[in-house]
Protein backbone atom coordinates (compact mmCIF):
# COMPACT_ATOMS: atom_id res chain seq x y z
CA UNK A 1 0.00 0.00 0.00
CA UNK A 2 1.12 3.67 -0.42
CA UNK A 3 1.55 6.20 1.90
CA UNK A 4 -1.99 7.36 3.09
CA UNK A 5 -3.39 10.71 1.29
CA UNK A 6 -5.31 13.43 2.79
CA UNK A 7 -8.56 14.77 0.85
CA UNK A 8 -10.14 18.05 0.66
CA UNK A 9 -13.92 16.51 0.19
CA UNK A 10 -15.10 13.29 0.88
CA UNK A 11 -16.49 13.31 -2.70
CA UNK A 12 -12.98 13.03 -3.74
CA UNK A 13 -11.84 10.82 -0.72
CA UNK A 14 -14.98 7.44 -1.83
CA UNK A 15 -14.43 7.90 -5.82
CA UNK A 16 -12.15 4.86 -5.58
CA UNK A 17 -15.81 3.12 -5.23
CA UNK A 18 -16.87 1.20 -8.66
CA UNK A 19 -19.74 -0.66 -9.25
CA UNK A 20 -19.71 -4.47 -7.66
CA UNK A 21 -17.42 -3.60 -4.57
CA UNK A 22 -17.34 -4.64 -1.89
CA UNK A 23 -17.63 -2.08 0.97
CA UNK A 24 -16.49 -2.34 4.55
CA UNK A 25 -18.78 0.12 6.41
CA UNK A 26 -17.56 0.65 9.98
CA UNK A 27 -20.02 1.36 13.17
CA UNK A 28 -22.47 -0.53 15.38
CA UNK A 29 -25.40 1.35 15.46
CA UNK A 30 -24.73 4.51 14.83
CA UNK A 31 -21.27 4.79 17.05
CA UNK A 32 -18.43 4.89 14.44
CA UNK A 33 -20.67 5.00 11.65
CA UNK A 34 -18.56 7.01 8.65
CA UNK A 35 -21.65 9.42 7.48
CA UNK A 36 -20.20 11.46 5.48
CA UNK A 37 -18.09 9.21 3.52
CA UNK A 38 -21.72 7.17 2.96
CA UNK A 39 -23.52 10.45 2.16
CA UNK A 40 -20.54 10.89 -0.40
CA UNK A 41 -21.08 7.47 -2.25
CA UNK A 42 -24.71 7.83 -2.45
CA UNK A 43 -23.74 11.07 -4.69
CA UNK A 44 -20.50 9.36 -6.45
CA UNK A 45 -23.60 6.50 -7.13
CA UNK A 46 -22.05 2.95 -7.65
CA UNK A 47 -24.49 0.10 -8.05
CA UNK A 48 -24.42 -3.69 -7.43
CA UNK A 49 -22.68 -2.89 -4.00
CA UNK A 50 -22.05 -5.96 -1.46
CA UNK A 51 -21.90 -4.19 1.95
CA UNK A 52 -20.46 -5.87 4.70
CA UNK A 53 -21.24 -3.87 8.48
CA UNK A 54 -22.78 -5.05 11.48
CA UNK A 55 -25.99 -3.75 11.23
CA UNK A 56 -28.43 -3.32 8.13
CA UNK A 57 -29.14 0.94 8.47
CA UNK A 58 -31.41 2.24 11.33
CA UNK A 59 -33.45 4.91 10.69
CA UNK A 60 -33.27 6.96 7.68
CA UNK A 61 -29.69 8.41 8.00
CA UNK A 62 -25.84 6.51 7.26
CA UNK A 63 -25.88 3.39 5.53
CA UNK A 64 -29.73 3.18 5.88
CA UNK A 65 -29.83 5.97 3.30
CA UNK A 66 -27.43 4.05 1.13
CA UNK A 67 -29.59 0.99 0.96
CA UNK A 68 -32.49 3.48 0.46
CA UNK A 69 -30.74 4.96 -2.70
CA UNK A 70 -30.88 1.45 -4.26
CA UNK A 71 -27.38 0.88 -5.08
CA UNK A 72 -26.87 -2.21 -2.36
CA UNK A 73 -27.45 -5.48 -4.19
CA UNK A 74 -26.52 -7.55 -0.77
CA UNK A 75 -25.72 -7.19 2.95
CA UNK A 76 -23.30 -9.54 4.92
CA UNK A 77 -24.16 -8.75 8.90
CA UNK A 78 -24.77 -9.93 12.15
CA UNK A 79 -28.06 -8.28 13.85
CA UNK A 80 -30.23 -6.48 10.11
CA UNK A 81 -33.29 -6.92 12.29
CA UNK A 82 -33.67 -3.51 14.86
CA UNK A 83 -36.55 -1.54 16.07
CA UNK A 84 -35.62 1.20 13.18
CA UNK A 85 -33.89 -0.98 10.48
CA UNK A 86 -37.51 -0.55 8.40
CA UNK A 87 -35.48 0.54 5.28
CA UNK A 88 -34.27 -2.67 4.92
CA UNK A 89 -37.21 -4.30 6.38
CA UNK A 90 -38.70 -3.25 3.12
CA UNK A 91 -36.28 -4.42 0.65
CA UNK A 92 -35.93 -7.32 2.46
CA UNK A 93 -39.37 -8.30 2.26
CA UNK A 94 -39.48 -7.04 -1.35
CA UNK A 95 -36.81 -9.56 -2.29
CA UNK A 96 -34.62 -6.64 -3.82
CA UNK A 97 -31.83 -7.16 -1.12
CA UNK A 98 -30.04 -10.77 -0.24
CA UNK A 99 -28.91 -10.94 3.15
CA UNK A 100 -26.17 -13.32 4.76
CA UNK A 101 -25.91 -13.44 7.93
CA UNK A 102 -22.71 -13.88 10.08
CA UNK A 103 -22.45 -14.35 14.09
CA UNK A 104 -20.64 -11.11 14.72
CA UNK A 105 -17.44 -13.04 16.40
CA UNK A 106 -17.16 -14.51 12.57
CA UNK A 107 -17.94 -11.34 10.85
CA UNK A 108 -15.08 -9.59 12.59
CA UNK A 109 -12.80 -12.74 12.81
CA UNK A 110 -13.11 -13.29 8.72
CA UNK A 111 -12.04 -9.53 8.48
CA UNK A 112 -9.49 -9.83 11.07
CA UNK A 113 -7.95 -12.71 8.82
CA UNK A 114 -8.21 -11.05 5.65
CA UNK A 115 -6.21 -8.68 6.35
CA UNK A 116 -3.68 -11.06 8.47
CA UNK A 117 -3.67 -13.29 5.35
CA UNK A 118 -5.04 -16.22 6.70
CA UNK A 119 -6.51 -18.52 4.67
CA UNK A 120 -9.29 -19.68 6.66
CA UNK A 121 -9.40 -20.74 10.49
CA UNK A 122 -11.51 -23.29 12.68
CA UNK A 123 -13.79 -21.79 14.73
CA UNK A 124 -16.30 -23.26 17.14
CA UNK A 125 -19.30 -20.73 16.93
CA UNK A 126 -22.11 -21.75 15.41
CA UNK A 127 -21.77 -25.90 15.38
CA UNK A 128 -24.74 -27.59 15.14
CA UNK A 129 -26.70 -25.06 14.10
CA UNK A 130 -28.10 -23.58 10.66
CA UNK A 131 -25.40 -21.15 10.03
CA UNK A 132 -22.77 -24.09 10.01
CA UNK A 133 -24.55 -25.97 7.17
CA UNK A 134 -23.21 -26.80 4.13
CA UNK A 135 -19.68 -25.56 6.06
CA UNK A 136 -16.23 -28.12 6.54
CA UNK A 137 -16.22 -28.75 9.95
CA UNK A 138 -13.50 -31.01 12.23
CA UNK A 139 -12.69 -32.24 15.33
CA UNK A 140 -9.70 -30.63 17.13
CA UNK A 141 -8.60 -32.06 20.62
CA UNK A 142 -12.09 -33.27 21.37
CA UNK A 143 -13.89 -30.18 20.24
CA UNK A 144 -15.86 -29.54 16.95
CA UNK A 145 -15.24 -26.79 14.97
CA UNK A 146 -16.19 -24.88 11.56
CA UNK A 147 -13.80 -23.52 8.65
CA UNK A 148 -14.17 -19.91 8.04
CA UNK A 149 -12.82 -18.75 5.60
CA UNK A 150 -11.74 -14.61 5.16
CA UNK A 151 -13.66 -11.76 4.08
CA UNK A 152 -11.94 -9.43 1.83
CA UNK A 153 -13.19 -5.69 0.76
CA UNK A 154 -12.66 -3.58 -2.14
CA UNK A 155 -13.00 -0.64 -0.14
CA UNK A 156 -13.51 0.32 3.86
CA UNK A 157 -15.36 3.12 4.86
CA UNK A 158 -14.77 4.00 8.61
CA UNK A 159 -14.63 5.81 10.90
CA UNK A 160 -11.77 7.68 13.43
CA UNK A 161 -11.33 10.49 15.73
CA UNK A 162 -8.10 11.91 15.27
CA UNK A 163 -5.63 10.84 11.86
CA UNK A 164 -2.03 12.23 11.84
CA UNK A 165 -0.65 13.34 8.42
CA UNK A 166 1.04 9.43 7.94
CA UNK A 167 -2.25 8.17 8.33
CA UNK A 168 -2.01 6.85 12.00
CA UNK A 169 -5.36 6.76 13.71
CA UNK A 170 -7.32 6.56 16.88
CA UNK A 171 -10.37 5.90 18.20
CA UNK A 172 -13.11 7.03 20.51
CA UNK A 173 -14.62 4.59 23.07
CA UNK A 174 -16.81 2.05 21.72
CA UNK A 175 -16.79 4.00 18.20
CA UNK A 176 -13.83 2.43 17.74
CA UNK A 177 -15.64 -1.27 16.95
CA UNK A 178 -15.03 -2.68 13.75
CA UNK A 179 -12.61 0.54 12.49
CA UNK A 180 -9.25 -1.64 12.91
CA UNK A 181 -9.61 -5.01 11.05
CA UNK A 182 -11.97 -3.29 8.23
CA UNK A 183 -9.00 -0.95 7.77
CA UNK A 184 -6.49 -4.15 7.26
CA UNK A 185 -9.38 -6.31 5.44
CA UNK A 186 -9.70 -3.79 2.46
CA UNK A 187 -7.66 -3.21 -0.84
CA UNK A 188 -8.18 0.46 -0.03
CA UNK A 189 -9.13 2.11 3.27
CA UNK A 190 -10.98 5.36 3.42
CA UNK A 191 -10.98 7.05 6.84
CA UNK A 192 -13.52 9.62 7.75
CA UNK A 193 -12.03 11.96 10.88
CA UNK A 194 -12.71 14.46 13.37
CA UNK A 195 -9.31 16.20 13.19
CA UNK A 196 -6.36 15.83 11.61
CA UNK A 197 -2.77 16.77 13.02
CA UNK A 198 0.91 16.43 12.35
CA UNK A 199 2.97 13.24 12.28
CA UNK A 200 4.39 12.80 15.75
CA UNK A 201 1.30 14.82 17.27
CA UNK A 202 -0.32 11.49 17.93
CA UNK A 203 2.03 9.10 20.74
CA UNK A 204 3.50 6.26 18.88
CA UNK A 205 2.34 4.25 22.01
CA UNK A 206 -1.23 5.21 21.47
CA UNK A 207 -1.82 4.57 17.65
CA UNK A 208 -4.35 1.83 17.17
CA UNK A 209 -4.16 1.98 13.56
CA UNK A 210 -0.89 2.47 12.19
CA UNK A 211 -0.70 4.29 8.75
CA UNK A 212 0.02 1.50 6.56
CA UNK A 213 -3.64 0.01 6.78
CA UNK A 214 -4.46 3.81 5.45
CA UNK A 215 -4.99 5.15 1.98
CA UNK A 216 -7.71 8.10 2.54
CA UNK A 217 -8.41 10.70 4.68
CA UNK A 218 -11.03 13.52 5.01
CA UNK A 219 -11.28 15.78 7.98
CA UNK A 220 -15.70 16.06 8.48
CA UNK A 221 -17.56 17.69 11.45
CA UNK A 222 -18.46 14.81 13.53
CA UNK A 223 -22.78 14.02 13.25
CA UNK A 224 -24.88 12.12 15.90
CA UNK A 225 -27.62 10.61 15.57
CA UNK A 226 -29.49 8.26 18.86
CA UNK A 227 -30.73 4.55 17.29
CA UNK A 228 -34.03 4.75 18.31
CA UNK A 229 -36.27 1.51 19.95
CA UNK A 230 -32.50 0.94 21.72
CA UNK A 231 -32.83 -1.44 24.51
CA UNK B 1 -45.03 -16.14 43.71
CA UNK B 2 -43.22 -16.31 40.24
CA UNK B 3 -40.40 -13.74 40.57
CA UNK B 4 -40.97 -10.34 38.32
CA UNK B 5 -38.48 -10.18 35.67
CA UNK B 6 -36.15 -7.28 38.58
CA UNK B 7 -36.61 -10.16 40.76
CA UNK B 8 -35.42 -12.67 38.88
CA UNK B 9 -32.67 -10.37 37.38
CA UNK B 10 -31.41 -9.86 41.50
CA UNK B 11 -31.85 -13.52 42.12
CA UNK B 12 -29.07 -13.99 39.00
CA UNK B 13 -26.91 -11.50 39.85
CA UNK B 14 -26.94 -13.16 43.44
CA UNK B 15 -24.90 -16.27 41.72
CA UNK B 16 -22.53 -13.87 40.22
CA UNK B 17 -19.29 -14.19 42.02
CA UNK B 18 -17.01 -11.09 42.77
CA UNK B 19 -14.63 -10.48 40.80
CA UNK B 20 -15.77 -12.03 37.22
CA UNK B 21 -16.13 -10.94 33.78
CA UNK B 22 -19.50 -10.99 32.72
CA UNK B 23 -21.32 -10.31 29.37
CA UNK B 24 -25.23 -9.42 30.11
CA UNK B 25 -27.27 -9.91 27.34
CA UNK B 26 -29.63 -7.19 25.41
CA UNK B 27 -33.51 -7.45 26.88
CA UNK B 28 -34.17 -8.69 29.91
CA UNK B 29 -30.23 -9.75 31.20
CA UNK B 30 -28.89 -6.15 31.28
CA UNK B 31 -31.27 -5.58 34.15
CA UNK B 32 -28.94 -7.73 36.30
CA UNK B 33 -26.25 -4.65 36.61
CA UNK B 34 -28.61 -3.16 38.61
CA UNK B 35 -28.32 -5.54 41.19
CA UNK B 36 -25.18 -6.59 41.38
CA UNK B 37 -22.80 -5.00 44.65
CA UNK B 38 -21.44 -1.87 44.31
CA UNK B 39 -17.87 -2.22 44.70
CA UNK B 40 -18.35 -5.54 44.20
CA UNK B 41 -15.45 -5.94 41.62
CA UNK B 42 -17.77 -7.55 38.73
CA UNK B 43 -16.10 -6.45 35.63
CA UNK B 44 -19.47 -5.77 32.68
CA UNK B 45 -17.95 -6.96 29.03
CA UNK B 46 -20.31 -5.34 26.19
CA UNK B 47 -19.00 -7.02 22.51
CA UNK B 48 -19.21 -3.56 20.90
CA UNK B 49 -15.41 -3.29 22.81
CA UNK B 50 -15.41 -2.37 26.12
CA UNK B 51 -14.65 -4.04 29.48
CA UNK B 52 -15.82 -2.20 32.68
CA UNK B 53 -18.55 -0.52 31.52
CA UNK B 54 -21.01 1.08 33.82
CA UNK B 55 -24.72 2.26 34.11
CA UNK B 56 -26.93 3.56 31.50
CA UNK B 57 -25.88 6.76 31.02
CA UNK B 58 -28.15 10.22 32.02
CA UNK B 59 -28.77 13.99 30.28
CA UNK B 60 -25.45 14.90 30.06
CA UNK B 61 -23.27 11.91 30.68
CA UNK B 62 -24.91 10.76 27.27
CA UNK B 63 -22.01 10.03 24.54
CA UNK B 64 -23.12 8.53 21.32
CA UNK B 65 -19.61 6.96 20.65
CA UNK B 66 -20.18 5.30 24.56
CA UNK B 67 -23.24 2.54 24.00
CA UNK B 68 -23.84 -0.98 24.53
CA UNK B 69 -24.84 -3.90 22.77
CA UNK B 70 -27.92 -2.79 22.52
CA UNK B 71 -27.01 0.73 21.49
CA UNK B 72 -28.43 2.43 24.96
CA UNK B 73 -25.63 5.16 25.87
CA UNK B 74 -23.79 3.72 28.86
CA UNK B 75 -20.98 4.91 31.09
CA UNK B 76 -17.21 3.61 31.58
CA UNK B 77 -15.76 2.66 35.36
CA UNK B 78 -12.40 3.16 36.51
CA UNK B 79 -10.15 0.85 35.23
CA UNK B 80 -12.63 0.38 31.71
CA UNK B 81 -10.80 -0.36 28.69
CA UNK B 82 -11.65 -0.06 25.03
CA UNK B 83 -10.91 -3.06 21.88
CA UNK B 84 -11.52 -3.24 18.13
CA UNK B 85 -14.21 -5.64 17.66
CA UNK B 86 -11.81 -8.93 16.80
CA UNK B 87 -10.51 -8.54 20.18
CA UNK B 88 -13.69 -8.41 21.77
CA UNK B 89 -14.88 -11.21 20.34
CA UNK B 90 -11.40 -13.07 20.72
CA UNK B 91 -11.70 -12.50 24.60
CA UNK B 92 -15.24 -14.21 24.38
CA UNK B 93 -14.22 -17.13 22.02
CA UNK B 94 -10.82 -17.65 24.40
CA UNK B 95 -12.77 -18.67 26.86
CA UNK B 96 -11.87 -15.41 29.41
CA UNK B 97 -15.26 -14.78 30.48
CA UNK B 98 -16.43 -16.34 33.24
CA UNK B 99 -20.16 -15.62 33.00
CA UNK B 100 -22.94 -14.55 30.21
CA UNK B 101 -26.51 -14.17 30.64
CA UNK B 102 -28.86 -14.43 27.70
CA UNK B 103 -32.34 -14.56 27.54
CA UNK B 104 -34.12 -17.41 25.12
CA UNK B 105 -36.64 -18.88 23.10
CA UNK B 106 -36.15 -22.52 23.96
CA UNK B 107 -33.30 -24.41 26.05
CA UNK B 108 -33.23 -28.15 25.84
CA UNK B 109 -33.01 -30.42 28.91
CA UNK B 110 -28.98 -30.97 27.49
CA UNK B 111 -28.45 -27.60 27.50
CA UNK B 112 -29.36 -26.52 23.79
CA UNK B 113 -29.90 -23.05 23.39
CA UNK B 114 -32.45 -21.40 20.41
CA UNK B 115 -32.65 -17.42 20.95
CA UNK B 116 -31.66 -15.99 17.67
CA UNK B 117 -34.45 -17.24 15.27
CA UNK B 118 -37.79 -18.40 15.22
CA UNK B 119 -37.97 -19.47 11.70
CA UNK B 120 -41.19 -18.32 11.44
CA UNK B 121 -42.60 -17.13 8.04
CA UNK B 122 -41.77 -13.21 7.09
CA UNK B 123 -39.06 -12.86 10.20
CA UNK B 124 -35.56 -11.97 9.12
CA UNK B 125 -33.09 -13.66 11.27
CA UNK B 126 -30.38 -11.67 13.21
CA UNK B 127 -27.63 -13.65 15.17
CA UNK B 128 -25.59 -10.66 16.81
CA UNK B 129 -23.09 -12.17 19.09
CA UNK B 130 -25.46 -15.01 20.72
CA UNK B 131 -23.32 -17.95 19.06
CA UNK B 132 -20.00 -16.42 19.65
CA UNK B 133 -21.34 -15.88 23.69
CA UNK B 134 -22.80 -19.23 23.74
CA UNK B 135 -19.51 -20.87 22.84
CA UNK B 136 -16.82 -18.86 24.27
CA UNK B 137 -18.41 -18.26 27.71
CA UNK B 138 -17.66 -20.61 30.87
CA UNK B 139 -20.85 -20.34 32.16
CA UNK B 140 -23.87 -19.56 30.05
CA UNK B 141 -26.83 -18.47 32.10
CA UNK B 142 -30.23 -18.34 30.56
CA UNK B 143 -33.33 -15.86 32.25
CA UNK B 144 -36.28 -16.29 30.52
CA UNK B 145 -40.11 -17.02 32.10
CA UNK B 146 -40.74 -20.55 31.87
CA UNK B 147 -43.60 -20.51 29.87
CA UNK B 148 -44.08 -18.74 26.73
CA UNK B 149 -47.32 -16.04 26.38
CA UNK B 150 -49.81 -19.13 24.90
CA UNK B 151 -48.34 -21.09 28.22
CA UNK B 152 -46.23 -24.08 26.28
CA UNK B 153 -42.70 -24.49 28.14
CA UNK B 154 -39.63 -23.11 26.83
CA UNK B 155 -37.86 -25.36 28.94
CA UNK B 156 -38.02 -28.26 26.43
CA UNK B 157 -36.77 -31.76 26.04
CA UNK B 158 -35.54 -31.18 22.21
CA UNK B 159 -35.40 -27.11 20.72
CA UNK B 160 -37.96 -26.87 18.03
CA UNK B 161 -36.56 -23.73 17.03
CA UNK B 162 -33.24 -22.99 15.18
CA UNK B 163 -30.21 -23.56 17.63
CA UNK B 164 -27.64 -21.12 18.52
CA UNK B 165 -25.28 -23.56 19.99
CA UNK B 166 -25.29 -27.14 20.99
CA UNK B 167 -25.21 -28.75 24.55
CA UNK B 168 -24.07 -24.99 26.09
CA UNK B 169 -26.07 -23.90 28.74
CA UNK B 170 -25.42 -24.17 32.60
CA UNK B 171 -28.19 -23.05 34.18
CA UNK B 172 -31.73 -21.80 33.71
CA UNK B 173 -32.95 -18.81 35.63
CA UNK B 174 -36.88 -18.77 35.30
CA UNK B 175 -39.71 -16.90 37.01
CA UNK B 176 -40.57 -20.38 38.32
CA UNK B 177 -37.91 -21.95 39.67
CA UNK B 178 -34.00 -22.43 38.92
CA UNK B 179 -32.51 -25.20 37.21
CA UNK B 180 -29.42 -26.71 36.37
CA UNK B 181 -28.51 -28.51 33.12
CA UNK B 182 -26.62 -31.55 35.16
CA UNK B 183 -24.75 -34.86 33.72
CA UNK B 184 -27.84 -36.66 35.16
CA UNK B 185 -30.86 -34.45 33.88
CA UNK B 186 -32.15 -31.00 34.64
CA UNK B 187 -32.18 -30.42 38.59
CA UNK B 188 -34.29 -27.86 40.18
CA UNK B 189 -31.88 -26.12 42.53
CA UNK B 190 -34.65 -23.69 44.05
CA UNK B 191 -38.71 -22.76 43.43
CA UNK B 192 -40.12 -20.07 43.73
CA UNK B 193 -43.20 -21.25 45.45
CA UNK B 194 -44.29 -23.53 42.49
CA UNK B 195 -44.29 -27.31 43.86
CA UNK B 196 -42.05 -29.58 42.09
CA UNK B 197 -44.99 -31.54 41.18
CA UNK B 198 -46.41 -28.89 39.35
CA UNK B 199 -43.36 -28.39 37.51
CA UNK B 200 -43.44 -32.04 36.71
CA UNK B 201 -46.50 -31.77 35.27
CA UNK B 202 -46.12 -28.94 33.35
CA UNK B 203 -42.72 -29.60 31.63
CA UNK B 204 -42.36 -33.09 29.80
CA UNK B 205 -38.12 -32.84 30.69
CA UNK B 206 -37.68 -35.10 33.49
CA UNK B 207 -36.30 -33.10 36.51
CA UNK B 208 -33.91 -34.22 39.52
CA UNK B 209 -34.59 -32.49 42.60
CA UNK B 210 -31.50 -32.82 45.72
CA UNK B 211 -28.23 -33.01 46.01
CA UNK B 212 -25.50 -34.29 43.79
Amino acid sequence: MSKAQIFASPDEAVSVVKDGDTVLVGGFGFAGMPFDLIDALIRHGPGDLTIVSNNAGNGEVGLAALLKAGQVRKVLCSFPRQADSHVFDGLYRSGRIELEVVPQGNLAERMRAAGAGIGAFYCPTGVGTPLAEGKETRTIDGRDYVLEYPIKGDVALISAHTADTAGNLVYRKTARNFGPVMAAAAAATVVQVASIVNAGQIDPEAVVTPGIYVDRVVQVEPRHYTVQGAR
Amino acid sequence: MPLNPDQLAARVAQDIEPGSYVNLGIGQPTKVADHLPVGGGVVLHTENGMLGMGRAAVGDEVDPDLTNAGKVPVTETPGAAYFHHADSFAMMRGGHLDVCVMGAFQVSASGDLANWDTGAPGSIPAVGGAMDLAIGAKRVYVMMGLFAKNGSPKLVPTCTYPLTSVGCVSRVYTDHAVFEIAPDGVRVLESFGTPVEELRARLEVPLVVGAH
